[in-house]
């Protein structure tokens, strides 16, 4: 890890914001009182976190197939490693895609570039994966679409 | 999907996933973007939870950054055990996405852990699981994109 660790308040911070916040006009005021300092302080704080890296944003999380999007696939590629960077970055500029990783291939799982592709059907996912093959020129992604959501929750880290 | 969207929502959806500013009133911000009262977006934002539209507002947080170890899991399980195999993985309070999905690697979860050892001590488990066959460890190795932005804005049509 690079950089400072999480102090206590940082901690209990972390710990008021990683659950949910309220709907009213000052949510940062009821986390900040968890937390036990201002409103002020935990606003000052949360943009210091960005700048270190520890928090991306604060924004809201969806339950994508009641807003209608109700298919998401995992596809992945087995692209030669000297090509994985900018086929990487042709990826993930599909506005389709909301995830995209270079992992370790294995023998028995050779593939190493890895796209979460998400639509209204499954049809529509397999259009943007073959639309994804033909940008990054590597033929051949195979989709996983899931078959059953077994858990899907947030990290509590403290 | 229980009850429509409308154009408002959606466009109340696509700017709330991209982010809530950090200031004291951030609905009113919003607001003043997308031309609506504070009270509206309240109201809507609301009803998004009510609906189970928005599953949590809150941050998201940099695993890594805060010197936590993560990684993608693939199992192979025997399809009678695949149920069982799921729960017992859903135990881990580090898991936090199970999914089944149709390959001979019929499981696969995200793992997070407080360090690589935790983690590294949570596989051995779950690699004993009776009805494992078989183990896929998937760190990132670079992460081209990260964060779910979906635009909400156009559903298609045709599709």
């Amino acid at each position: 890890m690079v950089g400072p660790e999480p102090s206590l308040v940082d901690q209990r911070i972390i710990a008021a914001l990683q659950g949910d916040l309220p709907v009213t006009a000052h949510p940062f005021a009821a986390a900040a009182r968890e937390a036990g300092i201002s409103e002020e302080e935990l606003l000052d704080r949360l943009r210091e976190f960005q700048k270190r890296g520890w928090l991306r944003r604060v924004a809201a999380i969806l339950y994508h197939q009641r807003a209608g999007v109700t298919a998401n696939a995992m596809a992945v590629w087995q692209v030669p490693e000297e090509r994985v960077e900018e086929a990487g970055r042709r990826a993930a500029a599909f506005p389709q895609v909301s995830h995209c990783y270079e992992r370790i291939p294995y023998p028995q799982w050779p593939y190493n570039l890895y796209a979460m592709i998400h639509g209204f059907s499954e049809a529509e996912c397999r259009r943007t994966a073959e639309e994804i093959s033909r940008a990054i020129g590597i033929e051949e992604p195979l989709l996983l679409f899931s078959q059953k959501e077994f858990k899907k929750t947030s990290m509590e880290y403290f | 999907m229980e009850g429509k969207l409308d154009p408002v929502d959606r466009q109340l959806l696509t700017s709330l996933q991209k982010d809530l500013p950090l200031v004291p009133r951030p609905f009113f911000h919003l607001g003043q973007l997308l031309g609506l009262p504070e009270e509206e977006v309240l109201r809507r934002v609301s009803n998004l939870k009510e609906k189970g539209i928005i599953r949590r507002l809150g941050g998201i947080f940099n695993s890594r950054g805060l010197g936590f170890s993560s990684t993608l899991v693939a199992l192979r399980v025997v399809p009678e055990e695949l149920e069982k195999v799921a729960a017992r993985v859903n135990h881990y309070p580090g898991v936090t996405h199970n999914y089944a999905r149709p390959h001979p690697f019929n499981l696969w979860f995200t793992l997070i852990g407080r360090r690589q050892d935790e983690v590294k001590a949570i596989l051995a488990e779950i690699r004993q699981f009776e009805g494992v066959l078989d183990i896929l460890v998937l760190p990132a190795k670079r992460i081209f994109k990260i964060g779910v932005k979906l635009d909400l804005v156009k559903p298609s049509e045709d599709s």
